[in-house]
Order: C-alpha cells, then sequence, then structure tokens
C-alpha cells in the first residue's frame, strides 16, 4: 500500500521535495507558495515539555483567582474565568456559555495536557499509548484555543469599565499575560518529527 | 527541483495532513486509505471541500443578518435600559471618546468577520472558475483568513467579563442578547468554512508553465 520516500509535499501548494535529512536544522518554504514545509531546531524537547509544564501551572492560577475585581458604589464584585461561563448559562445562553467554556477553558487546557501526555513519555523513550491520536488533537485544538483573544477581551473590558466603576486587575491577570508568550513559545519549540520518527522507529 | 516541478497528485501520491508521510496510491484499491505511520485517514484532496465550504459559508451569511440586527448586550443602570449591537456598540465607544476601543472591536467584529466571507467566497469561486490569476496571493489570502478570523471572539469575551462584573442588585446589571449566540455562530461557522476549504485546489487549476 505503502512505501516511505525522502519526498514531501507542500500542505498547501502539493508541490514535491526532495528533503535532505542530514541537515535538521533552520526554515525550509516552499518556493512555490511559500507555505513553511519543515521546522527544525535542535535539542528542543527538554524546551517544549517546560514550557508546557510553565504553562499549566499559569493556567491553573488563570482560573483560580481573580481576573478583575469593580468596585461601584462601595461594593466589590470580582470574576474569576468560570463566573462569566457560569452567568450566561444562568441567562439562559447556553450556546454562548459553552462556546467560552470550550474556547478559553477546555480547548487551551486539553491542548496542554496532550503535548504533556505526548512528549513526557518521549523524553523517557517510551511511546505514549495512541500518541498520533492525541498529538493530531495538538493541532486540531489549536486554532479553538483563544487565550490570546480573550486577554484583548479583558484589555477592552477595563477601558470600558473604569467609565463607570473603580477596576482592579487580579492575579489571573498576569497570569493570563505570562501565559499567552508561553503558550506562543511552546508552539513554536514544538518539533513533530519528534513524535513521527518515534512512530517509524517502532515500526 | 530539476526540469519541471511535480506535486504529489500527479505522482499518485497521497500527503497525509497529519504526520506529512507520503503514501503511493494503488488505482485498483478502493478501499479507505489510511496513513502507515500515524493512522489518519488519507485524501488526495480534502473531500467534498467546495460544496463543505460553500454549505458553512451560506449559513454564516445567514447568521450575520441576526447577529448585527439583534443586540449582543443589554445593560440596566440605575432602572435605565440600554441594548447595544454590534454597531452601536462602537458608534457608543467612538462618541464616548475611546476611539482605539472603537476601532479594536470594529476591526475584531465588524471589518474581519465581513473580510472573512468575502475572501472565502472569492476563493471557492475562482476555484470553481478554474481562475489562473495569481495563485501565490490567493494562496496568502487563505493564510489571511485562516489567522485573523479567530480575533473575531473579542466582542464575546467582552460581553462574557461584562455579564461576569457587572451584576450589583439593584444598581446595574448586564445580560447578553440573542445577536451574541449570532455572532458566535458567524465566526465558528467561518473558521469552519476556513478549515474545509483545500487551498491545494488553487494550484490544481494553474497550467504548468516554466519558470
Amino acid at each position: 500500500m505503502s512505501q516511505h520516500l525522502s519526498l514531501i509535499a507542500c500542505h498547501e501548494c502539493d508541490l514535491l521535495y526532495k528533503i535532505d535529512c542530514s541537515s535538521r536544522q533552520g526554515i525550509a518554504k516552499c518556493q512555490r507558495c511559500g507555505a513553511v514545509l519543515v521546522r527544525h531546531e535542535r535539542h528542543k524537547l527538554e524546551q517544549t515539555l517546560a514550557l508546557t509544564i510553565t504553562g499549566l501551572m499559569l493556567f491553573i492560577v488563570a482560573n483560580a483567582f481573580p481576573i478583575l475585581s469593580m468596585r461601584f458604589e462601595e461594593q466589590i464584585t470580582e470574576t474569576i474565568l468560570f463566573t462569566g461561563v457560569k452567568r450566561l448559562y444562568d441567562q439562559g445562553m447556553w450556546p454562548l456559555a459553552i462556546l467560552v467554556f470550550l474556547t478559553s477553558i477546555a480547548f487551551p487546557f486539553l491542548r496542554l495536557m496532550a503535548l504533556l501526555y505526548v512528549f513526557l513519555p518521549i523524553k523517557f523513550n517510551r511511546t505514549p499509548w495512541k500518541m498520533a491520536v492525541i498529538f493530531r488533537l495538538v493541532y486540531s485544538f489549536r486554532p479553538w484555543s483563544m487565550i490570546e483573544v480573550f486577554m484583548l477581551g479583558i484589555l477592552v473590558s477595563i477601558v470600558k469599565l473604569t467609565a463607570i466603576a473603580a477596576i482592579i486587575p487580579g492575579l489571573a491577570l498576569w497570569s493570563f499575560a505570562v501565559l499567552i508568550f508561553v503558550l506562543a513559545a511552546t508552539a513554536t519549540s514544538l518539533d513533530p518529527d519528534l513524535v513521527w520518527d518515534r512512530l517509524d522507529k517502532q515500526a | 527541483m530539476n526540469k519541471r516541478n511535480l506535486t504529489a497528485a500527479e505522482m499518485s501520491l497521497l500527503n497525509c495532513h497529519n504526520c506529512g508521510l507520503l503514501s503511493k496510491k494503488m488505482d485498483h484499491v478502493r478501499v479507505l486509505l489510511r496513513c502507515p505511520r500515524c493512522g489518519t485517514q488519507l485524501h488526495r484532496r480534502k473531500p467534498r471541500s467546495i460544496p463543505q465550504t460553500w454549505a458553512l459559508l451560506v449559513a454564516a451569511y445567514m447568521m450575520y443578518i441576526p447577529a448585527n440586527l439583534l443586540p449582543i448586550m443589554t445593560t440596566t443602570h440605575l432602572g435605565h435600559v440600554q441594548s447595544d449591537t454590534i454597531i452601536s456598540g462602537v458608534i457608543y465607544l467612538l462618541v464616548s471618546g475611546s476611539w482605539p476601543l472603537a476601532l479594536i472591536i470594529f476591526i475584531a467584529s465588524v471589518f474581519v468577520p465581513v473580510l472573512k466571507l468575502f475572501i472565502l467566497t472569492y476563493l471557492v469561486l475562482s476555484v470553481q472558475l478554474k481562475s489562473q490569476w495569481r495563485p501565490v496571493d490567493r494562496t496568502r489570502l487563505y493564510r489571511i483568513t485562516e489567522t485573523i478570523g479567530r480575533w473575531s471572539m473579542v466582542d464575546i469575551y467582552v460581553v462574557t467579563l461584562m455579564v461576569a462584573l457587572v451584576n450589583i442588585e439593584g444598581l446595574a446589571d448586564v445580560e447578553a442578547g440573542p445577536g451574541a449566540i449570532a455572532f458566535g455562530a458567524v465566526v465558528i461557522l467561518t473558521m469552519f468554512a476556513a478549515m474545509v476549504f483545500d487551498p491545494r485546489l488553487i494550484w490544481d487549476n494553474i497550467r504548468h508553465t516554466h519558470e
């Protein structure tokens, strides 16, 4: 049915390339459409793992502590991330509640957990169960994990609310800010070939 | 690469969209092919890409109408009730003097969704009409729609945070409106539309020229 070839095809325009596997560093781009073909960087496994664990810790802080507090006529209300989801649900806006829950809590968390699940065993030279399927989820979740968009939403809300009340940023706000950079760094440090080479070796 | 550049399809090779392994396609095999390395289903192109993209786009256009006509947020402040649609929210911000904020919300909630809908519609039409026009730029347009789409969610998150924070008995209260659901649907539908569209279809139509 198939045979392994030292060829790769551009995923955006289907053009074939012969790839020299000996030089495993740098970025190769498609000459025709400009898509990134391969991105190789050395010793990235430890970095990916460290960033993933940092990301998980920040994620917990970002969810457990208040994002914003508001003082309005001597009353203080504060909100953690989940309060918003719950209030939307209580107002009968459950499709919106689900959408916000998935994009700001569930998908970012599952993405980090999937990374840990795949790369921690690889570090100890083991192959986790269903590795290819779990790793595919990392890519499927990527567009749906919208922490950085959420951060922009927080900033817009702060400016909007300062017009009517005193706004106090909470610990989770800072965690979110750092988490954005950690998630971006995780995505760039990620070397998918670690996963596929492992499957090759097994076969 | 020497002489003429070949595509995987021309060599009857299937590119695994998950792990990038190329597999030889046997013409007489009629069963579903799976990648021998990672087990993902193999397709020459994303299956039924054009009809699926159309279906999602039409649905998104339809949801775009209630998204803009219905209120996304209703504010009750000291007995005074005010409903805001996306546009009236932008105008309110502009009038109240915070034009940078008005600009952010305008770009994320009005400009980006419309741009995305138009770009995807154009790309699907260009594939169906077998357009030869600037494939590199059309691929670039596709990449833009993939990246910018998610930023439209900003307004949804703002509504969520307002709902969560402005909740003071008898003084002020914010409720999400049905327009927010419709708008969320537009964002999701266009994101799916961008996912099911296969940019390789743009290149399949290009007649080979010597570069």
